[in-house]
């Protein structure tokens, strides 16, 4: 058939059930993505005869003799569309998987749609940005400056990669055209809890196009983890590639490749498995019973199913209690939810023309990666490749190993390229998802509110298998607890398999789970008290001469490198007081109320972490930056280029960076937990110091003067009237053989804390439940901003995020442990319409362990919102709800008189 | 998504050319369901755009909107003065989950025969007394009341192979007033509740229709509006307590709640004079 195509007439014949969006893609407009493929979250948007529609939902036959505009069309003769230049200017993206979507819906709309922004976009998601930028590139606000040398410290520079961004040619994992590749498709278990008696393969190896079909006997037999850990016994090797017993529904059970998507999918239909149904448990505290069925007979236990047991005790909170005037003591709980990056997982494997074989994926750690692989299938380090290019959002999920094994598995007993695309539904029922978590918390304090005792009980519910369990466990019992100064403090925590999907890393990593808990708590006791919730804390919080303690008193890497809870705690009490809001509505049935909530994070993660950096001066003058951590919409690349070059005191857009690259960059542990400024930022330090420093040894060594004489300005070194154009003295050094190049390494201790303080005022609706926020106000102490529009991006995402986990998200399932709603239409996270529009401040300091002055900044800000938003509630209402999360039909009957 | 188990799209110019019927086939209206589920049951596409029906027609008599009308189509209409209800079509568009650019390719036709609690299609034709046209295969067109076209959750009348080839709203619900009232869980997200109420000129013919609370729409009508008494009594007696949706868009007590809160403050509004 003929269709017009960004305006040239073009041929191409789609199969007869074929979608726009994959005949699109098929003809090279790799800018039309896949979200959820569903018609949910608009990623793949284009004009079809001048409208906007969602390709994927419209059939591809017939585009015939129409015309369709994709994100490639929208600038012509390399002249952005003067909305893509808006979009670049205010950052509207963060990952940007969402961005060609979001601007091809944006540009068709007429100015009547443009008045009522919640409607026209409710159907573009985006997980990263909170939308807030989104609003400020259609209302044409700038939110970045000129690049000037010597000024890149604290500069709102543009991400380095905005332009292929907004014109879609950023390519992310799957934004490539591999030539013969074979597609793999999994089975994947419908019961929660089951032995594999027999799988037939005979009937999908006899379908067209079937090229094999791997099962457990198959795969090899060995245990690991599929959590990323440089240190790798901090998770329990109880996973097999592929195992002959299933510990949750939606678990693989067998992989076939093919060479189709298609054929691939129907041998997965086609097979025969017979399965021996086991008895199954889902609930942590039955789990832990006599005579529950155990899940692991190997693996990191021999407690039942208890695979991670945390106790401490400082002081003793028998006397705390004992001392006490009040004692409040609740159960709260945080509801399973899934990280959502746009891109869904997903990886490339293919033997090159060297022998060796490569993987192109979408991960937080292809280092780790690597090592895993080479673990598995006894290859040496130099025989594997693992890399990103554009990662589409991480957020923790992409902090597993989940789709590299099988393809690399394929690759290997094919010898052929093979492509894993997840759909959506895999990434619901397949992936990881944040612990589930239920805390008992018992406050003691003083009729003047000095606490006397904390205690604390959680249950981590980690599913099937133990990744992360441990860690998310140990962070849940860490940060939160030292947020207060208290003598008396004791914990126990215990991380338990159950049939559900497992648990793994996710933004906040188990502290957010405390934090809600221990945030509530506060709330509760300062009403009991009849003290101000802002007075309550600063009563308690933990001060600049205080020992950062949880409830172990074993000395610590983490100190104050910074203290900046003080300045947030005011920041949010006055901005609450006197900051922008909107009017509650009108009517007797709609009441208001502020809540608040404090929380502390490590900057970085307590386990092995490392990172390192390489530079050199290239011959042009530039610089070329490659460092080992992961992109994925946290924006490191922007800040490891604008760190190197205040120190180089050039421009950031001199320095050429590359990274996540097994071949390309050093070593690095992974990007999480904030790694990717603390560890792999404190290395690009390091690093353009040393290059710092070569240079002007260089430099001094042909002029006799000093090398302190000596300084870089932009494009050339000074001294004093002497100036000497870089391009020059890379030449000279060069004849001589002098190399211009530094190579330095950063490790994850010792470590600094950061602070965030959020406050919120809602409306509730005592009859409707229908929660409206009338204002956010959030503070940060993330030390000094290294790109400010981008820390405000960070903490928009995060806030979203965390009003998501908050009002709506929450996977539900049925008795027999099938998720119900693995979709997005039916798994809501935050659309245009649920966000607000955040008031942002900066605590004013500047950190002495973080780089130039710098903290986590991506991480904990998710933390106080769920917590503030239940306290806000709270205080609209008069009715206290502990259980995310607080959706109407969850809270109503609590809410004022009925009719 | 790409629907992989089909091998060929019928595009018939006349409906009649689909004789027999058999597992395996699926009328295409817009495909914005069909396509954004895996079908592997399926291996052929009938298209009803090729058939070019004309999306909507006004007559003396009301409104025909075929099935295939786009959502987008509907949702710009502008009827006569006199159809004070037309206001109705764009505040159900704006209750549907979906965005505009989905209303682009999504039918009315479509919306109605997902059968969906919550199709909002479904909320503003059984307002608005809508009558559906049916077409077997191998038989004569049947009409059936919107109202009772849908009998349960994604369960309809249709016969394998039937085809829903319109709906006709008369001319004289069109000249109604109505209120309507709609909540969900999550801003602009999937209906809870979407109900509707209408009621001709000196408060006659009350006619109010739930939606998205219940499995199926239920109607309730009055020669005269209803004391609120009245009204909470029949939907107590109509609607059992065991008769709203539960799912992940609403827990079926809240729905409940929402069904009697909803419909008292439509009474009142209608009471008052109406929208129009």
């Amino acid at each position: 058939m003929n269709l017009t195509l960004n305006g040239e007439r073009v041929r191409g014949e789609p199969r007869p059930g074929q979608c726009l969006r994959t005949f699109l893609r098929d003809l090279g407009c790799l800018g039309v993505k896949k979200g959820c493929d569903q018609g949910d979250c608009g990623a793949c948007t284009v004009w079809f005869d001048g409208k906007p529609v969602n390709s994927c939902l419209v059939p591809a036959f017939r585009a015939a003799d129409h015309a369709v505009t994709t994100i490639e069309g929208l600038s012509r003769d390399g002249v952005l569309h003067p909305l893509q230049q808006c979009f670049l200017d205010a950052q509207a993206f963060q990952c940007g998987f969402c961005a060609a979507g979001m601007i091809m819906t944006v540009a068709s709309l007429t100015d009547e749609q443009r008045q009522d922004l919640p409607h026209a976009l409710k159907g573009n998601l985006c997980r990263c940005t909170g939308y807030r930028s989104l609003v400020d590139a259609i209302g044409g606000v700038s939110n970045t400056e000129g690049d000037k040398a010597g000024s890149a410290m604290g500069a709102s520079l543009a991400n380095p990669f905005s332009e292929a961004i907004v014109t879609g040619k950023a390519r992310y994992t799957m934004d490539v055209a591999v030539e013969g590749t074979l597609h793999l498709k999994v089975a994947r278990s419908p019961h929660a809890h089951a032995r594999i008696a027999r799988i037939d393969k005979a009937g999908a190896m006899a379908i067209p196009g079937v090229v094999e079909v791997f099962t457990w006997e198959d795969a090899p037999r060995r245990l690991y983890s599929t959590a990323l850990h440089e240190d790798h016994l901090v998770d329990p090797d109880d996973t097999y590639m592929l195992d002959n017993v299933v510990r949750f529904v939606g678990q693989r059970v067998a992989a076939v490749v093919a060479e189709t998507e298609a054929a691939a999918a129907a041998g997965c239909r086609a097979l025969e498995i017979d399965y021996e149904v086991l008895p199954s448990v889902f609930d942590p505290e039955a789990a832990m019973l006599e005579g529950a069925p155990i899940l692991h007979d190997h693996g990191g236990t021999n407690r039942g199913n208890v695979f991670a047991d945390i106790q401490g005790e400082v002081g003793s909170v028998a006397d705390g209690f004992a001392r006490a005037d009040t004692i409040h003591e609740n159960t709260y709980s945080t509801s399973r939810v899934q990280h959502v990056h746009l891109e869904t997982h997903g990886t490339i494997a293919w033997k090159g023309e060297d022998g060796r074989y490569h993987l192109r994926t979408s991960s937080q750690g292809p280092f780790i990666v690597r090592s895993k692989l080479c673990y598995l299938f006894g290859l040496r380090d130099r025989d594997l490749h693992v890399f990103t290019e554009r990662v589409g959002g991480g957020f923790g999920g992409k902090q597993e190993m989940l789709s590299e094994d099988l393809c690399l598995l394929a690759t290997l007993k094919t010898g052929r390229p093979t492509t894993w695309e997840w759909s959506r539904e895999d990434q619901f029922i397949g992936a990881s998802t944040r612990h589930q978590m239920t805390t008992r918390v018992k406050l003691g304090a003083r009729r003047d509110g000095t606490l006397t005792a904390i205690e604390v009980r959680v249950v981590s519910n980690t599913g099937g298998y133990g990744g992360h369990g441990g860690e998310t466990l140990g962070a849940a019992l860490g940060s939160p607890l030292c947020a207060y100064r208290c003598d008396n403090k004791k914990a126990e925590g215990y991380a338990v398999y159950t049939n559900m999907i497992p648990g793994g890393g996710f933004r906040g990593y188990g502290a957010s789970q405390t934090t809600f808990a221990i945030e509530c708590a506060m709330d509760e006791l300062a009403g009991v008290l009849g003290i101000d919730p802002f007075a309550l804390r600063r009563k308690n919080m933990v001060g600049p001469d205080d020992w950062i303690e949880s409830v172990w008193r074993d000395p610590s890497d983490i100190s104050f490198g910074s203290y900046g809870l003080d300045q947030c705690l005011d920041l949010v009490e006055k901005g609450l007081a006197d900051g922008k809001r909107i009017a509650k509505p009108h009517g007797d049935e709609w009441v208001e109320g502020q809540g608040m909530a404090l929380a502390m994070l490590d900057s970085g993660p307590p386990t092995e972490h490392r990172s390192g950096a390489v530079m050199f001066l290239k011959p042009d003058g530039g610089y070329h930056l490659a460092v080992g951590s992961t992109e994925m919409g946290n924006g490191s690349t922007t800040s490891h280029r604008q760190i190197a070059a205040a120190v180089l005191g050039a421009r950031a857009c001199d320095i050429v960076i590359i990274n996540a690259d097994t071949d390309e960059t050093p070593y690095d542990t992974g990007t999480f937990a904030s790694t990717g400024t603390v560890v792999a930022g404190k290395a690009v330090h390091l690093t353009a110091m040393a290059l710092r420093d070569n240079i002007l040894d260089y430099a001094s060594r042909n002029s006799g003067k000093p090398a302190s004489a000596w300084a870089i300005e932009g494009d050339a070194v000074v001294c004093g009237a002497t100036r000497i154009p870089l391009i020059e003295l890379h030449a000279a050094g060069t004849r001589e053989g002098h190399r211009f190049e530094a190579k330095r390494k950063a490790y994850s201790s010792p470590r600094t804390v950061g602070f965030n303080v959020q406050g919120f005022r809602v409306a509730v609706h005592t009859q409707t439940a229908e929660i409206r926020i009338l204002q956010s106000v959030h503070a940060a102490d993330i030390g000094a901003l290294i790109n400010p529009s981008q820390c405000r991006g960070q903490i928009d995402g995060s806030v979203g995020m965390g009003i998501g986990w908050a009002l709506m998200e929450n996977m539900v399932y049925d008795a027999g442990g099938r998720m119900v709603n693995p979709s997005l239409r039916n798994y809501r996270i935050p659309a245009f319409p649920d966000l607000p529009r955040n008031q942002i401040a900066f605590a004013d300091t500047c950190d002495t362990i973080g780089p130039l002055g710098a903290k986590a900044q991506g991480e904990c800000a998710i933390n106080p919102i769920a917590p503030a938003m239940a306290n806000a509630i709270a205080n609209a209402t008069g009715a206290r709800f502990r259980h995310l999360p607080l959706t109407p039909d969850r809270i109503y009957s609590k809410l004022g008189p009925r009719p | 998504m790409n629907l992989d188990t089909i091998v060929e799209v019928r595009r018939p110019v006349c409906a009649d050319e689909v004789t027999s019927w058999r597992d395996g086939l699926a009328w295409l209206g817009g495909g914005t369901w069909l396509f954004s589920e895996p079908q592997s049951e399926l291996d052929t596409l009938i298209d009803l755009d090729s058939l070019g029906w004309p999306a909507l027609e006004v007559s003396a008599e009301g409104l025909e909107i075929a099935a295939t009308c786009r959502i987008a189509q509907l949702h710009d209409f502008e009827g006569p003065a006199e159809w004070t209800a037309v206001p109705l079509f764009r505040a159900c568009c704006n209750a549907l989950l979906a965005s505009h650019k989905v209303w682009n390719t999504a039918t009315v036709g479509g919306n109605i025969c997902m059968s969906l609690p919550a199709g909002a299609m479904i909320a503003l034709t059984a307002a608005l007394e809508g009558v559906a046209t049916l077409w077997p295969r191998g038989g004569p067109p049947r009409q059936v009341a919107i109202a009772d076209f849908v009998t349960g959750n994604q369960v309809n009348v249709l016969a394998p192979g039937e085809l829903l080839r319109g709906v006709h709203l008369p001319a004289s619900a069109l000249r109604k007033h109505f209120a309507v009232r709609q909540m969900s869980l999550t801003h602009l997200g999937r209906s809870a509740a979407l109900i509707v109420g209408t009621v001709g000129a000196g408060g006659r013919d009350f006619r109010l229709t739930v939606t998205a609370a219940t499995p199926r729409p239920v109607v309730f009508q009055f020669e005269r509006l209803p004391a609120a008494d009245a009204l909470s009594d029949s939907i107590e007696a109509k609607i059992p307590s065991d008769g709203y949706f539960d799912d992940v868009h609403g827990a079926a007590p809240y729905k409940r709640h929402l069904t009697t809160y909803f419909a008292e403050q439509i009474r009142a509004e209608l009471a008052g004079g109406g929208a129009a």
